[in-house]
């Protein structure tokens, strides 16, 4: 099956690759996530009930309490962190949130990453080279090449 | 990122390893935003309480007590490094216990010794204990361009704009590391361009109540996200309550960090003034269907009409608002079945004593309260089902962070459950 490569801007290096987990919602950390399971508790939400816990967590950014980093930071030490994330708003609570969970983490890719990776698709974050690079799961159709995608895009 | 003499210094660890540490955090974190530079900070609010038992755990296991703490949760250092007195001035934000009423909180005796050493430590490196949610309510008034460190949205979101000081919204890390260097990434808020709105909201219906600032920061928060919205059409000059809800609720639904309201707010007065050469993005109006469509949006977790518990002081309760409580509640007494709490800062709680507040408060059956909420503190009556509050942001989170059913409005319904035990049957 072919690959989807996009490249962005590193925020926290390393290299690491899972299972996406995917959502148009922004997350709240304090009151929005369960750090000692990594679940999304927010009832409102798009993920309510969904945890975090060794995915790739694709969100738009962070919204809500400056204690998100406290809480992405707490999730990391009970072991319910994600192993990577991208993001597409760099807020002050996303960026350190990112760098207190020391998961490879990536953002301003130059293709919405909302648009490309559905929850279930394979995705490897090499924050260091900023790339990341997705398998789409069977099934999810969404953009099955990279022709695809300029196709999309070109729309 | 470009470090001057003495930040390159601090990083190589020549002024001792906290500041190593603090430097090392400041600039991965720099990297992370896209800052290229530090800027010089005096001003921190900060959270380095350690009172919840995971937080002493994690110190057993690392043998180094508060300083591991600080360690890992206020530098994201694994290594416990000797923590010595702070370079800048800073305060204690809201925290999870209140000294002086735990045992009604429910919180055990283990938890409130444990915050007490916490405080003991916190005090001896030169936090200021204010333990409010609101610094600026008793005395942390930044003046207009000071560049802060400034956890707490609803503090951030509050300096920012109403006094047009320059901060982010910092989190525990950073603000650990700051106070130790004085240093910040120079990003975002601080920058001239980034404070310029972005977004129009009409407003079409008359600003009156709490209840209605609260509905309007709450619906704008959820429709501009954490952009900078310039709100138009405020006739009259709103009071620094009505702003502090505003903005409290504003930051809970979405992420605002800064507003204009243009001659009200300290940024710009008028709308040219706020955009700058910006266009708006979007234009909303709000009318009375978007105040609807904001309180049932607040109310969607609550069904049931009996209520156990009112919670009210969410920002912390400023004086006038106990005074304004205390009129609702004077020679009255709250129902059997129903709890009243009521939060303010520890500097006001020792004025409302000496004013009397307390005693009316105490009289009719409710408690005066600092130092936390039910939403920070997870604390709530025992078996509380169902609360009540007039704070958009604590209805905001409390199902979420409690689990419980919440209705929102105005003073006058949280008064009147807490005599009658329902909601809004009267």
């Amino acid at each position: 099956m072919n690959k989807i490569i996009l490249r962005g801007r590193k925020v926290v290096g390393g290299c690491s690759e899972g299972e996406a987990l995917v959502t148009r919602d922004t997350i709240s950390g304090w009151g929005g996530i369960n750090p000692q399971n990594g679940k999304i508790i927010e009832l409102r939400h798009e993920l309510y009930n969904q945890s975090f816990k060794d995915k790739v967590l694709v969100f738009p950014g962070a919204k809500g309490s400056s204690g998100w980093s406290a809480f992405f930071h707490a999730a990391r030490l009970a072991g319910a962190a994600p192993k990577a994330m991208i993001y597409n708003i760099t807020t002050s609570k996303s960026a350190l949130g990112a760098v207190v969970t020391h998961a490879p983490t990536v953002t301003d890719l130059e293709q919405d990453p909302l648009d490309i990776i559905e929850t279930g698709d394979w995705v490897k974050v090499d924050a260091d080279n900023g790339i990341v690079e997705i398998t789409k799961r069977q099934g999810n159709q969404r953009s099955s090449s990279s022709e695809d995608i300029k196709e999309q895009v070109s729309h | 990122m470009r470090l001057t003499e003495h930040e390159q210094a601090m990083l190589d660890g020549k002024e001792g390893p906290a500041k190593q540490k603090a430097m090392d955090l400041l600039v991965r974190y720099g990297e992370a935003l896209g800052a290229e530079r530090l800027v010089d900070t005096n001003n921190v609010s900060s959270s380095v309480s350690a009172s919840s038992p995971v937080m002493r755990e994690f110190a057993a296991k690392h043998g180094g007590g508060f300083d591991a703490i600080f360690s890992e949760f206020n530098l994201d250092s694994a290594e416990t490094v000797k923590i010595p007195k702070i370079e800048t001035h800073a305060c204690q934000l809201i925290q999870a216990v209140d000294p002086d009423h735990w045992q009604t909180q429910g919180i055990s005796r283990e938890r409130y010794e444990l915050n007490k050493e916490s405080e003991e430590y916190s005090g001896s490196i030169g936090i200021q204990l204010l333990s409010t949610c609101t610094p600026y309510q008793v005395g942390n008034v930044p003046v207009k361009g000071e560049i802060c460190a400034w956890m707490e949205s609803s503090a951030v979101v509050y300096i920012n704009s109403v006094l047009g000081a320059r901060t982010n919204c910092e989190g525990k890390e950073s603000t650990g590391a700051a106070m130790l260097t004085g240093k910040i990434p120079y990003w975002g808020y601080h920058i001239d361009e980034n404070r310029l709105g972005t977004d129009l909201v009409e407003v079409e219906i008359e600003m009156e109540t709490m209840e209605d600032w609260g509905l309007l920061g709450y619906y704008i928060g959820e429709m501009i996200g954490d952009r900078v919205p310039v709100i138009n059409g405020i006739k009259g000059t709103p009071d620094h309550n009505m702003l502090k809800h505003f903005g409290a609720a504003a930051s809970s639904s979405g992420g605002i960090e800064m507003y204009h309201m243009p001659g009200i707010t300290a940024d710009a007065s008028t709308v040219e003034e706020a955009f700058g050469n910006n266009k708006p993005k979007t234009v909303i109006k709000y009318g009375k269907a978007e105040r609807q469509q904001a309180y049932e949006l607040l109310n969607h977790s609550a069904k049931d009409k009996e209520v156990d518990f009112i919670m009210l002081g969410c920002p912390h309760a400023s004086l006038e608002q106990l005074w304004d409580i205390c009129k609702l509640l004077d020679g009255r007494k709250i129902n059997g079945n129903t709890d009243v709490w009521i939060f303010t800062p520890r500097a006001l709680r020792q004025v409302a004593d000496r004013s009397g507040y307390t005693k009316i408060i105490q009289d009719a059956g409710a408690k005066l309260m600092s130092d936390t909420c039910p939403a920070i503190g997870q604390i709530l009556p025992e078996g509380t089902k169902v609360v009540a509050t007039d704070s958009a942001k604590q209805a905001h989170y409390l199902p979420a962070i409690m689990g419980i059913q919440t209705w929102f409005g105005s003073l006058e319904d949280c008064i009147n459950a807490a005599i009658t035990g329902k909601w809004r049957e009267y």
